[in-house]
Parts: structure tokens; C-alpha cells; sequence
């Protein structure tokens, strides 16, 4: 970081433009350029390159609301991390959980908002017995908690194939989430003058604002509560923390409890938006851990950005080159490391 | 690798016999004797099977073992070489096969999965412990996906089928026992070589970078040069495996290079020991004897969770695997005290 200050205040007292400054007006040309891409009216030069309009604007509106899914599950990941030093590579097999368990509720209940609450409890609890009886157990030894995690998860992913079989569900959203919405933007302009408005469904529209709100409250909770001041202070020193009379067995459940939920609730909820087969886990373990060596362990700002950035890079590589879209964001987490070893967020270790 | 005699003197004068060691001997006499008890089955399946997954798990113990570097990406790794030998010898999926015959084949195959080894260590050496796995594996899951969505070069999900293992010195080597012996000689070749390797300057500079890399670039040697090193050695090893591998199934997909693929080398290594380069295949006989015969106990359905489920005891139990429970149990068997381990 001390790099990246000093220019920016012997500058600041010459009189020239700053680092950040400088950064801040690419940034806004940027913001501008995809304000224009997204809200006039193409030419047709344009289309030609980009396929059309709607494509375009599509790819990017997905790739958005797939990062509030995948900051969804990736905060939870970021959160045990930051926290306990602790990769669980199960977490994957936690979203997995939390959208068969999701599925079974609404599907007996006939009520989604059940669902959605079953997947966040019924994983934070599995979350709590998790670090009591198996991460407890094995603090401070990285190695150990990674390999009993991915047995773990071998384990879950076998007994839930035993119990759900290798088919494909599809948890229902309630009517009230159905449906579209017509966006102010326009695709394109009909010959007799009429404007076609983009539409797009309204669920996906839905779960990024709950990963918004959830993003939000998390930050909130992180650094306007008691909770969270001691949980930021757990990850920079523990050992203090412990010795000031902090529980940390308790902080630690309690985070734990948050994480895992957070991905059972992202389990009920993309299990709504996309499917809940078999393999899911993987995808959400690899989102997740691409997210955060993106965007920086253990920062939910990190992961918000991570989000974004792999969630783009998905949907636009889907669109523009398909073959190759995975390509790109593996790409952006090898540009990411070469730069920043530590993540866009992340602090320096 | 430079070529480092440690005491000239005294290793001249021991006996070979004595150097090689009683146990490597008996060892070496019951895998050259085995084809004449074993039936087909038990050579090519059981036999040859660990024997590549030995080598691949003895790939990820020069890593771990010396490097503390522990990767998820050796069987991506053995998947290029495998690649590499379908798209440049023959196969019979119509697309690619370029027809070369394997002396040619094999030496690119072995350079393509050493370049591609050094390449992710290169990008993983970046960072340290619990991350380098985290990058390992998002590396090996992007190349499966990457691999199951390209169809120019990969064949898409469905792979290359038909390679064959070559016949010369009118040997065919597909036939179980030339093949078990392939395996055997080549599985032996890396164990010998990792064994001398880590007795070599190089090797101990590894396992010296391993303890304290902070230490080392202070005293002047270019920590992440030997580290790249190590990962290309290790690509070398992981590539040969792949190479047999292909062989061996005469088919290479998508499924071949799979997270759970992956996640089975880990285990081998891990069930086995991560301190001796004899570990890994310890620990693969034990875990393909397991994926083999499992099914006959607990059904054909469930037997990764048993897999799982050892898997978690040994971690619990004996964070060194095998060997650490055999570091344990000797001293009460032998009545003698061991070395203190690290």
C-alpha cells in the first residue's frame, strides 16, 4: 500500500494530477462509454461487431445478476476465510445442500420464501456443527482443515447423489417473482418509429438486489457492530483478541453459522433461478474460489468486485466467443495475480 | 540438477547392496516376481493402475513433500501428455491425429506437460500454502471445463478414443504383462529420481526453501526460480504417468481430467505420506484396492463415501498417512526408538 500512497501525496503537494485521480477519470469514460453502449440507440456499424444491441445488453445484465449469485456464495467463502484462516472447500457441497433442502421445502410447503429460509437455517446449523466438531479440531493447521474438507465434501456430494439421485430440479418461484420486466432501454427501433424496450425477467433482477441488500448488511455488520469489530479484529490478531476476554469459539460459530447460510441461501436461490444437479458444487466451489483470489481473501468488498468481474467475463465470454469464455476468466485471475499477488482487495500478506 | 556427490569416500566404499537398502531389494524382487502369481486382472488393473496413479501422486510429493507446495493440478497435468499423445499419434475420432509414431510423440507429450507444469507453477508460486492449493484447483477445474467446451482441439466432451499403446522390439506393449513391466520400470525410474534428486544441491535447496524461504532469498538463491523448477520436474513425472494413462485406457476425456480425478491424486498422496517419495504408491495400492473392491462392501453406489470416509480418519488419525502410522507402530515392534521426526 505505502507504494501506492507516496506518489499520491508528493504529487498532490506539486500540484499535478494524482494517481488516483487519474485512475478515477479512466474509470468515469469508462462508466460513460457503457452508459452510451447501454442506452442509445446503436448504429449499425456496431451491431454488426457486437451481434446486436440486445445481445449485448443481455450479456451484461446476466453477467450482473450471476455476480450477486456468485457474491452470494462467495462472501459466505471470504467470510470463514477471513475469519479462521479456514479454506472449506465444501462450500460448494453447502450450496449444493442448501438447494436440495430448498427444493424439498417448497416443493412440500408450496411456499418459496419458506425454501429460502429452510436453505439459510438448516445450513447455518450444519455450519455450526461443522466448526465444532471437525474445524475446532484442527485450528491453526491449514493443510489438515483443507484435505478433511474435501473429504468432507466427497462424502456430501456421495450421500446426497444417494439421496437425490443424479436428476436435475428446479426449485419453482412463486408467481409474484415471474414474469418480466420492461426495462427504459432500447434495443432497437422498428421502422414505423416505435421503440422496442428491453424486457428481463424479473427474478434474476430480484436476486441481485438480494445480494445487494445481503452485500450491504454484511459490510454493516462488519464495520458498525459490535460482532463484526471483533470479528476484523480476530483477523488481524486472534491471539489479542482471545486475550482481551473475546469468546472466540462463539465469534468463531457465529461466523461460521453466517457463511455457510449464506450459501445455502444462495443454493435456494440460484437453485431457483438456474437448476440443482449434481456438479453444482464444483462450479460454485471454482466461482467461489476464483471470486476471492480475485478479489482479495477474506474482503467483502473484494468479493463484490471478484463478483463482478468473473460474472462479466462469464456471460460475455458465453455471448462473444464460447468456446473460450472460461479462457477469460482464467485470464482475469492470472492478470489479477501477476499484479496484485494478493487479491484487488486483499491486504498485503 | 546439478550432480552432487555429498562424501565421495565414504559412499565409495559401501556396498551398492547396502546403499540400495534391504527394503528397496525385497520390494524390487516382489514387483519384478509379481506377473507370475497375479492373473490378468490383478497386473493390469490393480498392478499397472497404481503404479500411474503412484507416479502421479509421487509428482505431487516432490511438490508437497519437498516444496511445500501442495498442487491439485497434477492430474492436469498427465491429462496434456495424454492430449498431447492423441492429438499427435493416432486415434480414431476423426479430428486431429497427426500420425507421428510415439518415439517422436512421447518426448513432445513429456515437454508439453513440463511446460504446462512450469507454467502453473510459475503462476502459483505467487503465493504461498492453503492458496497455491486454491490456485491449483481453480487452474484444473478451468482446464476440465475448458476441455469439455472445445471442440477444435480437445473433441469436446466425448474426447479422443482408440490410442494405442505401441508395439516395438516385437513387444506389444498393450499385452498386460510388457505393460505392467512398462509401468514398473518407468514408476521406478521416478522413484529413483526423486530419491536422488532430493539428496541432490538442488533437492535440498527445495526442502531448505520449504522451511524458510525468507532465509533463503536473503542468503541469495532466487527462491521462485527453484520452486518453477521443481514444478517442471514434477511435470516431467506427472506427464510420464499421463502418458501410461492414455495408454492404459486407450482414451482420454474431459472425465479423465476431472476434479474428482484430481482430488484422488491428493488422496493417494495424502493416504499414503507425504514424507518419503514410496507414500504416494503406498498409498495408491491402498485406495485402488479400495475403488476396486469397495464396490463388493458396501454396494457399486456408495463407495466414494467409504473412499471419503478413510480419507478423513487417516487425516485425523495420522496427518502423515501410512507412513506416519508406520513411523508410529515400528519403534513398538522393533523395540527400538526412531529418529525424531521434523
Amino acid at each position: 500500500m505505502s507504494l501506492l500512497d507516496r506518489p499520491s501525496q508528493s504529487a498532490l503537494s506539486e500540484g499535478g494530477m494524482t494517481r488516483r485521480q487519474a485512475w478515477g477519470l479512466v474509470g468515469l469514460l469508462g462508466v460513460a462509454i457503457i452508459a452510451w453502449l447501454v442506452f442509445a440507440v446503436w448504429p449499425d456499424w456496431l451491431n454488426a461487431i457486437l451481434i446486436s444491441k440486445k445481445a449485448f445488453v443481455s450479456a451484461i445484465l446476466n453477467g450482473i445478476t450471476l455476480a450477486g449469485l456468485y457474491f452470494l456464495v462467495a462472501s459466505g467463502f471470504t467470510l470463514i476465510f477471513g475469519l479462521m484462516r479456514n479454506v472449506n472447500l465444501a462450500h460448494g457441497s453447502l450450496y449444493l445442500l442448501g438447494a436440495y433442502i430448498g427444493y424439498e421445502v417448497t416443493n412440500r410447503t408450496g411456499y418459496w420464501l419458506l425454501g429460502v429460509a429452510a436453505g439459510f437455517a438448516v445450513l447455518a446449523i450444519v455450519g455450526v456443527v461443522m466448526q465444532v466438531f471437525v474445524f475446532r479440531r484442527l485450528e491453526g493447521d491449514d493443510l489438515r482443515q483443507t484435505l478433511v474438507s474435501i473429504g468432507i465434501s466427497i462424502v456430501a456430494a456421495d450421500l446426497m447423489l444417494a439421496v437425490w439421485a443424479g436428476g436435475t430440479y428446479q426449485i419453482t418461484t412463486p408467481e409474484w417473482l415471474d414474469g418480466a420486466l420492461t426495462l427504459p432501454i432500447i434495443t432497437a427501433v422498428r421502422s414505423n418509429g416505435a421503440s422496442v424496450f428491453l424486457t428481463y425477467p424479473l427474478y434474476r433482477v430480484v436476486v441481485l438486489a438480494a445480494a445487494i441488500v445481503i452485500g450491504v448488511g454484511l459490510w454493516l455488520m462488519l464495520h458498525k457492530t459490535r460482532v463484526g469489530m471483533m470479528i476484523r479484529a480476530g483477523v488481524d490478531d486472534r491471539a489479542m483478541l482471545q486475550a482481551s476476554g473475546v469468546n472466540v469459539h462463539a465469534v468463531f460459530a457465529i461466523v461460521f453459522a453466517v457463511g455457510a447460510g449464506l450459501a445455502g441461501f444462495a443454493g435456494v436461490v440460484g437453485g431457483s433461478a438456474l437448476s440443482v444437479a449434481p456438479g453444482e458444487d464444483v462450479r460454485y466451489l471454482l466461482a467461489s474460489l476464483v471470486v476471492v483470489i480475485v478479489g482479495g481473501m477474506g474482503s467483502i468488498t473484494g468479493a463484490a468486485i471478484g463478483a463482478l468481474l468473473i460474472g462479466l467475463a462469464e456471460q460475455i465470454g458465453l455471448v462473444y466467443f464460447p468456446t473460450y469464455g472460461i479462457v477469460l476468466t482464467f485470464v482475469i485471475m492470472v492478470v489479477t495475480l501477476a499484479v496484485r499477488p494478493q487479491g484487488i482487495m486483499g491486504k498485503a500478506r | 540438477m546439478s550432480l552432487a556427490i555429498a562424501t565421495p569416500n565414504a559412499a565409495a566404499q559401501r556396498n551398492w547392496l547396502e546403499k540400495l537398502g534391504a527394503g528397496h531389494i525385497i520390494l524390487a524382487v516382489a514387483l519384478v516376481l509379481y506377473p507370475l502369481v497375479a492373473s490378468d486382472f490383478f497386473l493390469t488393473q490393480i498392478g499397472g493402475y497404481s503404479l500411474i496413479f503412484g507416479m502421479l501422486g509421487l509428482s505431487l510429493m516432490l511438490l508437497a513433500g519437498y516444496g511445500g507446495m501442495v498442487s491439485l493440478a497434477q492430474i492436469t497435468v498427465a491429462g496434456i501428455a495424454a492430449y498431447a499423445i492423441a492429438i499427435l499419434g493416432n486415434n480414431n475420432s476423426n479430428i486431429l491425429g497427426f500420425g507421428w509414431p510415439w518415439w517422436l510423440a512421447v518426448p513432445f507429450a513429456l515437454l508439453a506437460a513440463a511446460l504446462a507444469s512450469a507454467l502453473i507453477g510459475w503462476i502459483s508460486v505467487r503465493t504461498e500454502g492453503i492458496y497455491t492449493i486454491m490456485i491449483t484447483l481453480a487452474i484444473a477445474t478451468a482446464t476440465y471445463y475448458f476441455a469439455q467446451q472445445n471442440y477444435a482441439i480437445f473433441n469436446g466432451h466425448s474426447g479422443y478414443a482408440g490410442i494405442r499403446a505401441p508395439a516395438f522390439w516385437s513387444v506389444n506393449w498393450r499385452d498386460p504383462r510388457p505393460f505392467y513391466y512398462l509401468c514398473l520400470g518407468l514408476a521406478v525410474l521416478s522413484y529413483a529420481a526423486v530419491l536422488y534428486g532430493s539428496r541432490s544441491t538442488f533437492g535440498m535447496t527445495l526442502q531448505a526453501i520449504r522451511d524458510n524461504p525468507r532465509r533463503m532469498r536473503a542468503l541469495g538463491y532466487h527462491v521462485t526460480a527453484h520452486k518453477v523448477f521443481a514444478w517442471l520436474l514434477a511435470g516431467v513425472i506427472a506427464g510420464l504417468a499421463g502418458v501410461l494413462l492414455v495408454w492404459f485406457n486407450g482414451r482420454v476425456s474431459p472425465g479423465t481430467i476431472g476434479v474428482d480425478a484430481a482430488i484422488d491424486v491428493l488422496i493417494i498422496a495424502v493416504i499414503g505420506g507425504l514424507r518419503h517419495p514410496i507414500g504416494p504408491f503406498l498409498g495408491a495400492v491402498v485406495v485402488i484396492l479400495m475403488q476396486t473392491f469397495a464396490i463388493d462392501i458396501v454396494g457399486a453406489e456408495r463407495f466414494n463415501t467409504l473412499i471419503g470416509m478413510v480419507f478423513l480418519v487417516i487425516v485425523f488419525v495420522s496427518p502423515d498417512g501410512i507412513l506416519g502410522l508406520w513411523g508410529r507402530i515400528k519403534p513398538h515392534l522393533a523395540q527400538e526408538s526412531l529418529r525424531p521426526g521434523p
